[in-house]
């Protein structure tokens, strides 16, 4: 009888060492799956904008609330990161950046630029916004 | 038929025939979704920030404008269409009861269809002027 292989058959995420790019996958996904649900925040707007006045004001009280700035940012860290982070799976769905220091640069870049994406839109949105 | 079966290619045989019976088509929208969101991105963040701080009446104008309608209207498509290819992967991925899964993937299609369709009724409206 031949000794059984133990290995997973499936990815399992306790079985993995943790990487840069691991917690990058699972960010992505988590960030796309935010998304999802961020865009009834979006498509409430529109609509809102389209009935009349009172709703229009009520979603603008709602994102000027402590918790609706919240999760405006977190909408757009969400978007910003995804962005980036889906920049470099373009990168690799044309075949470049597979060596290891091509790859982690690419997953450091991602995850600085989502954040500092983040934190420009906010400060022109502030610059611009702030004063009307 | 368009002429003999051995000029077919392996591959024009097998096309559309995978189990989902659709190839690889939601891989390549998947694609092409991301790259026109990509292209859209900036200009709907000006689009935003163009619209912070103003009142209905305002909002209402800028929304209304034609360039403004369909870069709008561009972004939701894409985007809705990215998002339910998107969350189909993750409940196949993760719902192995094969009811379950099926009502996820049928629920999903709902709330895009529905996401998308309100939005661009809203903005259509703005656009009409009404």
């Amino acid at each position: 009888m031949t000794a059984r292989i133990e290995r997973p058959l499936s990815p399992h995420l306790q079985t993995y060492r943790w990487t840069l790019t691991l917690a990058m996958s699972i960010i992505h996904r988590g960030t796309g799956i935010a998304l999802y649900f961020g865009t009834l925040l979006l498509a409430w707007w529109l609509i809102a904008a389209a009935t009349g006045p009172t709703a229009y004001a009520n979603v603008q009280a709602f994102t000027g609330s402590l918790i609706g700035k919240l999760i405006v940012f977190g909408y757009t860290w969400s978007l910003m990161h995804h962005l980036f982070s889906g920049i470099r799976h373009l990168v690799w769905d044309l075949g470049y950046g597979f060596k290891a220091n091509e790859r982690e640069a690419l997953t450091w870049g991602a995850l600085i630029a989502g954040i500092s994406a983040t934190v420009l839109v906010w400060i022109i949105a502030y610059a611009v916004g702030g004063g009307r | 038929m368009s002429g003999p079966s051995s000029m077919r290619t392996p591959l024009a045989r097998v096309r559309n025939l995978g189990s989902s019976h659709s190839g690889t088509k939601d891989f390549w929208r998947q694609r092409l979704t991301a790259v026109a969101q990509v292209l859209l991105i900036v200009p709907v963040i000006i689009v935003v920030i163009m619209l912070l701080g103003r009142n209905h009446a305002g909002a209402a104008q800028i929304l209304g404008s034609i360039p403004i309608a369909v870069i709008l209207l561009l972004f939701i498509i894409a985007s809705t269409w990215h998002m339910k290819i998107g969350m189909q992967i993750v409940i196949e991925d993760y719902v192995h009861n094969e009811k379950l899964k099926i009502a996820g993937v049928m629920a999903n299609n709902f709330f895009c269809v529905a996401v998308a369709l309100a939005s661009i009724y809203a903005i259509l409206k703005l656009s009409s002027g009404v």
